[in-house]
């Protein structure tokens, strides 16, 4: 089937099956490799991406369901790596393995979107679909807090 | 890019080597024998033959920035930064100067494995060698070139200066004249060592390399590379280890869309590394692949593990505890050890504490799943890009059938290692399905292309390398003061050890540990982070913490009057003085003492453990509920790993990521067999901690002691699972004896 996806700005023609996900759409035909696979059932978030601006699982998001929604992928977050949660992440040094991070990265600013100072509680709501085997999560919650208070620390 | 290259005559102390750059730059290097003297890499690593050949650590280019070779794997431990931050610290360039490039596999750069937290003991004092050499080097040069007593000279930012005539110098300006001097020795380079007092680099928070990649979402790791033209791959096994391809129906499913070739693998070879029998799938897209599964029929030949249970393994346990418990090990028994007599000391003790403890078998669960790319040629050689912990020419050498010279090996960043990555089984199995698929193209007439295999999450959890379970019956004697003068562990093994050292040995008179295997037990396991002790921290520092109970005493100050009394020599590298000072340190900067006022449901719990040739004690306060609900409120953690951290940056990450990690194994994580095949399957039934359940800080501390520096990868882990749990028992009087929580209606609040 054809489809027309608008990722990151650009319109896409893509000629795939109606159920392929969109993730395998975005890395094996659009060979776009920022968003990741992690577990394919919707647990662990590595593959999170934006549908008009809400962060959902692009693993479990067929691409016939898409439509003329926007699709933000972490290559599109920003165009040079200035979005306050990228600079923020780099700031408090962020990573350790790193897979994550992308599908972090899409879930946080989907949330100060909707909520520009968010509390620890609302920050453990919003964040608790996305995985970090590594365990960053107190640098990811402090780095969210930097970049919502304007790049200054509390 | 190399025109010149000054083979020194191979004298003994001298070991560095320079090599000029075309357009004026200079490559230094070092003969791999300075790595020799500091014995091999990580556990389980493969033998790499010594070479003479000069490697290539620092490259000089003509407009004074230098590249600086990442020797290592990268797995999310941050040696990709931490190795070159001494090369240029003692090379005495600014890291903003320093572009840092990674390695391939080759036998010039010594040890290349990601295990057993060996990375900084193996390369500090020869990544402190080049960086020395390097700058001794430039100095002498200026010294040369000006006519200057090279005690005269200074540096920094990558330039010489001599002060009393106003000159600087690049080092990209000397690089010719360097390039044909003669190295120093290596007793020279040392003396020319930087005080550490003056490192700019080693010690300070530098950031991770590849972190603007990361962040932008540009391909960093293993899965991300795609040359034109590749192929994916999927590889079905048999859910029961072992288990062989009958017949398949593969001729169905190549007429699948996007599929291109589909075939039954043979088993071969033996132990991890081997390649197992199974159904490889290659198609335009991996999903596609993947999806051709579904279709896919095989009928198994399941073996003799397909009669194996996780709750048979336990019953025999306590079997074999019934009659095997009270015996002494044999004389020079494996993991076994018996001072004195703890029987004659059991029956005269004032008080006796028995307990059982379990711990169950293990899934790494890294989160990049596992993958490896491959591209076999026509001409009989492959080149293969892999996120391996070992990266090792042999398993896609074993897999292709050709001979491992012939391999040509790419290191690239993992997501996560963990010790799954150890095993490089994917890499085996990528170098059969790459040749099959290249000889299958070339009798059509085709060109080889590359094959990426990609594993499932349930790949992955079903067919890994399992922490050792643990079944432990323990039991201690204690005099009428409360002191412990008897201590018996007796292990029911599924291939665990205790390792020979293991606190409190050393410091009971009478003291037994034996063991005894569980059998038959054909799981295949491996080394998990902190293998040895990522398990045996739990049920020691819980029996302990009993014992201390059991003897009314501070727990915390319990384990230190034991240190205080040491039972003939420590045994094993163990150091009293060092595992006292992280006990004391964390009981310093936590409220420990203060621990009586805690609201009631609230507790403080202490552990301690010595792993990898570091000391690490923690302080967790919890509170749980009525209904079990467990909240970990707070941690504070004590770490002595050495004089010298060198990135505390990434180090406090690490540690506070071993917490959390620890979360999971205590909570969560659980793998357990049924007929022979792996029950839980991906993250809704093998759940990781999530941001919500972290407690809201992990302080930590580096005692920077006069010792060598050693890693971090693993000893933060093992203590503080028993340290959560020992905290439950001070908030609820309940006794945890068997991890993980949740089958016993434990859940996160």
């Amino acid at each position: 089937m054809a489809y027309s996806l608008v990722v990151n700005g650009q319109t896409h023609s893509v000629d795939v099956p109606a159920d392929m996900p969109l993730l395998w759409v975005l890395r094996d035909t659009l060979k776009m490799k920022g968003t990741k696979f992690g577990c394919g059932i919707g647990q662990c978030g590595a593959c999170t991406v934006q549908l008009s601006g809400n962060a959902v699982r692009s693993c479990q998001t067929q691409v016939s369901t898409v439509g003329a929604r926007a699709v933000t992928t972490i290559e599109g977050l920003s165009p040079d790596g200035s979005h306050p949660l990228q600079k923020a992440w780099l700031e408090l040094d962020v990573p350790q393995c790193g897979y994550c991070q992308a599908g972090q990265l899409l879930t946080a600013a989907a949330l100060l979107v909707k909520i520009a100072n968010p509390t620890d509680a609302q920050i453990d709501t919003a964040m608790n679909g996305n995985v970090c085997r590594c365990g960053t999560y107190l640098r990811i919650k402090e780095a969210i807090h930097l970049a919502a208070n304007g790049g200054r620390r509390a | 890019m190399k025109k010149t290259s000054k083979t020194a005559q191979l004298d003994r102390r001298q070991f560095l080597q320079v090599s000029a750059l075309a357009g004026g730059g200079v490559i230094i290097g070092m003969y791999v024998p300075a790595f020799a003297q500091q014995g091999p890499g990580g556990r389980g690593g493969p033998q790499i033959p010594w070479s003479l050949a000069p490697n290539m650590y620092i490259t000089v280019h003509p407009d004074n920035t230098f590249t600086i070779i990442a020797k290592n794997p990268e797995t999310g431990q941050g040696i990709r930064a931490a190795l070159p931050q001494i090369i240029a610290d003692e090379f005495d360039v600014d890291w903003t100067q320093v572009k840092i490039q990674q390695a391939d596999l080759d036998p010039r750069y010594g040890p290349q494995n990601e295990g057993g937290s060996r990375a900084t003991p193996v390369n500090y004092d020869p990544m402190r060698q080049i960086g020395a050499g390097g700058r001794l080097m430039m100095v002498t040069a200026a010294a040369q070139q000006w006519n200057v007593p090279a005690g005269e000279l200074t540096t920094g930012s990558g330039t010489v200066k001599h002060a009393a005539s106003n000159r600087t110098a690049t080092y990209a300006s000397l690089a010719s004249r360097v390039a044909s001097m003669q190295p120093p020795a290596a007793d020279a380079v040392k003396a020319a060592y930087k005080d550490p007092k003056n490192f700019k680099i080693i010690g300070k928070p530098i950031k991770g390399v590849d972190n603007v990649a990361i962040v932008q979402g540009k391909p960093s790791f293993s899965i991300d590379f795609e040359p034109e033209g590749t192929l994916f791959a999927v590889f079905d096994k048999c859910p029961v280890f072992g288990g062989k391809v009958m017949s398949a129906n593969v001729d169905e499913v190549k007429r699948l869309p996007g599929v291109k070739h589909a075939f039954v693998v043979e088993a071969a070879g033996r132990g991890a590394n081997s390649l197992a029998s199974g159904v490889a799938i290659v198609a335009d897209g991996w999903w596609q692949a993947n999806n051709a599964r579904k279709t896919l029929k095989v009928v198994w030949d399941e073996g003799p593990v397909a009669s194996q249970n996780t709750i048979t393994y336990l019953a025999q346990s306590k079997q074999l505890a019934a009659t095997e418990a009270t015996k002494l090990p044999p004389e020079g028994g494996r993991g076994g050890a018996a001072v004195g007599n703890a029987e004659t000391a059991f029956a005269s003790a004032a008080k006796v504490v028995e307990a059982e403890y379990y711990f169950p078998l293990l899934s790494h669960a890294p989160l990049e799943p596992q993958n490896s790319m491959a591209h076999y040629k026509t001409d009989g050689t492959l080149e293969i890009w892999s996120c391996s912990q070992i990266p090792n020419a042999q398993n896609p050498a074993l897999g292709a059938g050709i001979d491992p010279a012939k391999i040509t090996f790419h290191l690239v960043r993992a997501g996560g290692g963990f010790g799954r990555r150890l095993t490089s089984d994917y890499d085996v199995e990528v170098g059969k399905i790459a040749r099959v698929v290249t000889e299958e193209r070339a009798k059509a007439g085709l060109p080889s292309v590359p094959v990426k295999l990609l594993w499932t999450r349930e790949d992955d959890i079903s067919h890994d390398q399992y922490r050792p379970a643990g079944y432990h019956f323990f039991k201690a004697g204690l005099d009428q003061s409360g002191k412990l003068v008897a201590f018996r562990d007796f292990v029911a093994s599924t291939n665990s050890v205790i390792p020979a050292n293991e606190y409190p040995r050393g410091f009971v008179q009478n003291f037994v540990v034996n063991s005894a295997p569980v059998t038959p037990f054909d799981i295949p396991t491996g080394a998990l982070r902190a293998p040895g002790t990522n398990g045996v921290s739990f049920v020691m520092q819980s029996f302990v913490d009993e014992i201390a109970i059991a003897a009314g005493k501070d727990p915390l100050q319990y384990r230190i009057d034991l240190l205080n009394n040491p039972v003939g020599d420590a045994p094993g590298g163990f150091n009293a003085a060092r595992a006292k000072g992280v006990l004391e340190a964390v009981r310093d900067m936590s409220p420990w003492n203060t621990r009586a006022s805690l609201p009631k449901g609230s507790g403080m719990g202490v552990a301690f453990q010595f792993a990898h040739a570091g000391y690490v004690a923690y302080v967790v306060e919890v509170a749980v509920n009525a209904q079990k609900g467990v909240d970990v409120k707070r941690a504070w953690c004590a770490v002595d790993i050495g004089r010298q951290i060198v990135n505390p940056l990434h180090s406090q990450n690490l540690v506070q990521g071993a917490f959390i990690e620890a979360m999971s194994h205590m909570m969560a994580w659980q793998i357990t067999i049924d007929k022979g095949r792996v029950v839980q399957k991906n993250f809704n039934n093998y759940q990781p901690t999530r941001m919500s359940q972290a407690p809201v800080s992990v302080d930590v501390k580096f005692l920077q002691t006069d010792f060598d520096p050693t890693g971090l990868g693993e000893p933060a882990l093992p203590p503080a699972i028993p340290a959560i749990t020992n905290a439950i028992y001070a908030a609820t009087g309940v006794r945890i004896r068997q991890v993980p929580l949740n089958s016993a209606g434990y859940a996160w609040v």
